[in-house]
């Protein structure tokens, strides 16, 4: 260890030059090579792309014939009122999506904690994670299998019960549409999402919870007292990086469980982009969303960042 | 002996304390419970599914079919498989998959190995220009006319090459690299005359055998169940893999049925349900299989993730 940083040292003292440095290590710059062709071949060169946001772009004219308008393009989305309703969707599902699914892991990895026999804990654990493994195209499925208004299992099980005389609309009338959306989510999420709190739990001294024992504190107290505040900074680091996320939106996921039915509440930014874009050729306005988009996901993970920093935390970047 | 206790069990550091003072409460029967529902909407789902793909279609049309298979038949698994357009799509899947998951390694390993030497000059600035991607991303539109212009559009690199290299993986694999493989070891060998390419391939390597594992599954099943990509940048029917065409086969058939009927169970259906469990089921057989292999590694690969670089 103490050997590490002498070497270090020196060489921070000597500055290598990079002569010296490509003579030493032209293996790794040459390694280097294939992931910065490939980021520039796939991501940078996608950049320039953008200014077609300030383009009326014509597939036809291309780049060089298409005409610059500025930021006509932005006022034309902001006066489109599919935009208007895709990002009011976008937004209020993203948050709702963040208020809902974001506690559950942590709940759960709370009562996981807590299971007395180690066997039944791996057990659940193993089947808890499964939804995270498949598609949105086999969960979606599934989904429309359950939930279908007459032949649904879930809606026979409850007719048969005598609980509802006829089944409800789960997926097919936008409002019933929307819970189930965000109930599919948490379910989704919920037993990947322990993983990190429960290696930060494992982490947590046991004096401490036999000092609290001693001390008389009781399950609850204890969780409340020690695991809770042991995991806090995992909890933090993990919202700040799905608060980057409200204003993004998974074709798959929404596409998987929407129909023409919901289309009032399904139609976010994610499909605007597609549909718009790629099913109707408006290049520049499309551009502009996804542009406005990432932006102000960008500034929301570096805002929260700043945030989680003033409060003590470790933050993410 | 409470001590040892928590030493050597996991992560069961309270619930162990607790064993010694309280007794099982009613807190616990709760919590129990709802684990015990929670896991069960995770496999009651499927095994329905599962139940309806091999029951006959009068059975499934009573709505008589509930986690048990009723006139037990193969009918629907037999059109599956005689399906050309399914089984293609599923091999295409597995090729694509299979190149994708090697040159995604390769090129993950080449980010990760240089950037994790803290010799390295230039090292922050690399590292910068590999990161950046994960925070920005130019929208599927610029990425839509790149790819026109790169000529990849429409053809099965545009389902590999953008996503090859990720700054997630590269990120995991850097730092288990930096945490795991001593400096001393690669000093030594370098003191011996090995070049840096024979110290990663013969020392490196093998000893990072886990991760690579971790990783290629990462690769492996991200490619495997995303197909946004195949939505927004392929058109011929060739290069639809696996999940789109389930994600197709499905939609169309919910669509027809609410435009006709507004779902009243009618039997005029385009997919009857038993077909369209058994294909729901195809395409989830292949992950079911290999998810208890799966699910250790990927759980190694997130806390490790985890882990600042």
């Amino acid at each position: 260890m103490a050997k590490k940083s002498d070497a270090n040292k020196v060489a921070v003292r000597t500055k290598t030059t990079w002569k010296h440095a490509f003579k030493r290590d032209w293996q790794l710059y040459l390694l280097l090579l294939f992931p910065l062709v490939m980021v520039f071949l796939f991501n940078y060169a996608s950049y320039p792309g953008l200014r077609i946001a300030f383009m009326d772009y014509k597939p036809a004219k291309g780049y060089s014939g298409s005409e610059w308008v500025g930021w006509a393009t932005f006022q034309k989305i902001f006066k489109d009122p599919d935009f208007i309703r895709a990002l009011r969707n976008s937004l209020i599902f993203n948050i709702a999506d963040l208020l809902v699914s974001f506690p559950m892991p942590i709940i759960l990895a709370l009562i996981l904690n807590e299971l007395r026999y180690p066997k039944f804990k791996k057990v659940s654990q193993t089947i808890l994670y499964l939804p995270h493994f498949l598609s949105w195209a086999i969960i979606g499925s599934v989904a429309l299998t359950m939930f279908k208004p007459s032949s649904g299992l879930v809606n026979i099980a409850l007719m048969n019960a005598g609980i509802i005389e006829e089944g409800i609309p789960f997926l097919n009338e936008p409002y019933h549409w929307a819970v189930t959306y965000l109930l599919i989510g948490v379910w989704q999420g919920m037993g990947w999402g322990t993983i990190l709190y429960l290696a930060a739990i494992t982490g947590i001294s046991g004096e401490l919870y036999e000092a609290a024992m001693i001390d008389g504190a009781g399950r609850w107290k204890r969780m409340w007292y020690i695991t809770l505040p042991g995991i806090k900074s995992t909890i933090v680091t993990l919202l700040i990086m799905n608060l980057g996320r409200v204003m993004g939106s998974n074709l798959e996921r929404l596409t998987a469980l929407g129909n023409t039915q919901v289309k009032e509440f399904q139609y976010q930014l994610a499909v605007y982009i597609y549909a718009k874009g790629i099913g109707n050729n408006k290049f520049s306005m499309a551009t502009a969303v996804g542009l406005f988009q990432s932006l102000v996901g960008l500034i929301l993970v570096l805002l929260s960042d700043k945030i989680a920093k003033k409060l003590g935390e470790d933050g993410l970047l | 002996m409470s001590k040892k206790d928590k030493n050597t069990s996991e992560m069961t550091t309270s619930a162990g304390g607790a064993r010694a003072i309280n007794k099982f409460r009613i807190g616990d029967v709760i919590m129990m419970a709802v684990i015990i529902i929670l896991c069960a909407t995770c496999v009651l789902p499927f095994i329905h599914v599962a139940a309806k793909s091999i029951s006959g279609n009068t059975a499934v049309m009573s709505k008589s079919v509930y986690f048990w298979p009723k006139d037990i038949t193969f009918d629907a698994f037999k059109r599956v498989f005689g399906d050309e357009s399914m089984m293609y799509s599923m091999g295409f899947s597995a090729i694509v998959t299979l190149v994708f998951t090697i040159l995604g390694m390769l090129v993950c390993t080449c980010a990760a190995y240089p950037l994790s030497k803290k010799r390295l000059k230039g090292r922050k600035v690399l590292t910068f220009l590999l990161m950046v991607p994960m925070y920005f991303n130019a929208g599927v539109i610029p990425a839509y006319l790149l790819y026109q212009d790169l000529h990849v559009l429409d053809t099965v690199w545009v389902l590999i090459l953008p996503l090859i290299y990720s700054s997630y993986n590269m990120l995991i694999m850097k730092n288990f690299f930096m945490s795991t493989i001593p400096d001393s070891l690669e000093e030594s060998a370098f003191l011996d005359g090995a070049t840096n390419f024979q110290i990663l391939w013969k020392i490196v390597l093998p000893l990072s055998k886990p991760i690579l594992a971790t990783l290629s599954l990462f690769y492996a099943v991200g490619r495997w169940n995303s197909y946004a990509d195949n939505m927004y940048f392929t058109r011929d029917a060739k290069l639809k893999m696996i999940q789109y065409k389930l994600y197709q086969l499905v939609a169309s058939a919910t669509e027809a049925q609410t435009a006709s009927l507004a779902d009243t169970g009618g039997v005029s259906q385009s997919t009857p349900e038993v077909l369209q469990a058994a294909s729901i089921m195809f395409v989830t057989i292949p992950i079911i299989i290999i998810y208890p292999f799966l699910q250790k590694y990927f759980v190694q690969g997130t806390m490790i993730g985890a882990v600042k670089g």
